[in-house]
């Protein structure tokens, strides 16, 4: 079975994505597909519903999207093989945008929208980082000029990263996507699989209920205004 | 920077919105052509040139195919924008680069790997040749109006991205020197197709796509037999000209206008 990771910011065309690629690969595959969202999603009903194709959803509630991925991947694997999937496509909700959700043995997609601002790449560097492929969505309302400023940002935090253009509504530029994923080394060891790099991932003294402000009031990562314009860094 | 030549865009037929197979055999573009798209709104005017931006391969809601030189193009040509044959410039006025105008050339310029110093001013400059509303390097892109913006984008299609193929669409609408537009690209030897509900731009070209059901109807070729609706266009624009000058200068106009 392979294995495909899509994260991006809300609303960059995720599941556009994602449904056109069950669109063009269905024939060739039987494919399973695992929503990640926070409060309500309803991709999985959809998808179901187009494509009668297996698809489950977690809703991450008070957790962080990417931690509550962490937990049920592996468990998603063995479900998706149960189901008989040769291809599992695992969408996240990414939100605070400094994890990155990919692992090995899998194709990391990073989605993001052309019209989301010049600064948009560097603003999601972990996630760009470390994708193996970036698509870039809604291309169809930018001039040739500014897809290439915007690739150029996106070159900027990545060199290395694979850029695919589309208009997913429409699927155009999404065979590269398709032929990435196609050509991706199938999953060898479901028990060895790891995040590619370590996430800031954390429960804080916020997200268990503790509502005061001010840093007098938490414990863990602490820190004042004044030189706290980087609070905290992952590895 | 090094362009392999392009001969010829060819179009494959694809399929009408309802289904029905396209009745042309083929549709030919080559450096110097002017083709105009028209058609109804929501006839698939966009969509034909966007075939051809992201050369379909049978992979687009038209089902077309779009060859370079005879073939499939290669990879490069679709993906890297430096060996893109293709520009289009949008019918979206707004350019969402959070850049001033002279950052927003340098990073395309330096995408390209241009070494060009005076490359940004030229194309800024180029730019004001096409609209009456000055562009200022230090203006932001957010803040251009929609002529300054169509403007700037089709300057630095013929300058920074210099493809030999330029796909405008509603080029008119913007309030933009369409002649002057017309009159460069040709002057550079470009392939120009415009989508357009324009008289004066779909006669100022030498070929006619007309569209309907999503799908081309036919393809007109008018030769000379247009000379004299290319002539009245070009009175009535000129009339209609003045009077917006007149208009926007808040004159009265009580008598004859221009020719």
């Amino acid at each position: 079975m392979r294995l495909a990771v899509v994260a991006g910011p809300p609303s960059a065309g995720k599941t556009a994505v994602v449904r056109q690629t069950v669109r063009s690969l269905r024939d060739r595959h039987r494919i399973a597909y695992l929503k990640i969202d926070v409060v309500r999603a309803f991709e999985d009903e959809e998808l179901a519903a187009e494509f009668s194709i297996p698809t489950r959803k977690v809703c991450s509630g008070d957790l962080c999207p990417d931690h509550a991925g962490v937990m049920v991947m592996r468990d998603a694997i063995a479900w998706a093989e149960e189901e008989g999937a040769d291809l599992l496509l695992i969408e996240s909700a990414g939100l605070c945008l400094r994890c990155s959700p990919y692992t090995t043995q899998g194709l990391g997609v990073v989605v993001l929208s052309a019209v989301s601002g010049t600064n948009t790449p560097l603003k999601m560097a972990a996630m760009l980082a470390l994708a193996d492929i970036a698509v870039v969505t809604r291309i169809d309302l930018v001039s040739q000029a500014e897809k290439e400023v915007f690739r150029e940002r996106i070159r900027e935090v990545n060199p290395g990263l694979d850029i695919v253009e589309t208009n997913a509504v429409q699927g155009t530029g999404m065979r590269y996507l398709l032929r990435a994923i196609e050509d991706y080394p199938e999953i060898t060891d479901p028990d060895a699989i790891v995040l590619r790099g370590a996430p800031p991932l954390g429960v804080c003294t916020v997200c268990i209920g503790k509502t005061e402000i001010g840093w007098q009031h938490h414990f863990g990562v602490v820190r004042r205004l004044e030189g706290a314009d980087y609070l905290f860094r992952g590895d | 920077m090094d362009p392999s030549p392009i001969r010829e865009i060819t179009i494959l037929p694809g399929r009408s919105r309802s289904g029905e197979p396209e009745r042309f055999d083929a549709i030919s573009i080559r450096p110097g052509d002017t083709i105009s798209i028209v058609g109804p709104t929501g006839s698939g005017k966009s969509a034909l040139i966007n075939d051809i931006e992201v050369f379909a391969r049978n992979d687009t809601a038209t089902g077309r195919t779009v060859l370079v030189n005879g073939e499939y193009p290669p990879e490069e040509f679709v993906r890297d924008p430096a060996h893109k044959p293709v520009a289009l410039i949008t019918q979206n006025t707004r350019c969402l680069a959070d850049l001033t105008v002279a950052e927003f050339l340098a990073m395309h310029v330096r995408s390209r790997r241009m070494e060009d110093d005076g490359i940004v001013g030229r194309t800024i400059d180029l730019a004001n040749e096409f609209t009456g509303e000055e562009i200022r390097p230090g203006a932001r892109m957010t803040a251009l109006s929609g002529g300054q913006t169509r403007s700037l984008l089709v300057a630095d299609a013929v300058l920074v991205a210099a493809a030999p193929v330029l796909l405008l669409d509603e080029v008119e609408n913007a309030g933009i020197f369409k002649e002057r537009v017309i009159e460069v690209l040709r002057a550079g030897g470009k392939a120009v197709v415009f989508v357009t509900h324009d008289p004066l731009v779909s006669l100022l070209s030498a070929r006619r796509i007309v569209m309907r059901d999503g799908a081309v109807e036919r393809v007109i070729e008018p030769l000379d037999r247009e000379n004299d609706a290319l002539r009245e266009a070009l009175r009535l624009d000129g009339i209609l000209r003045l009077m917006r000058e007149r208009i926007r200068a808040g004159d009265l106009i009580t008598g004859p206008v221009g020719a």
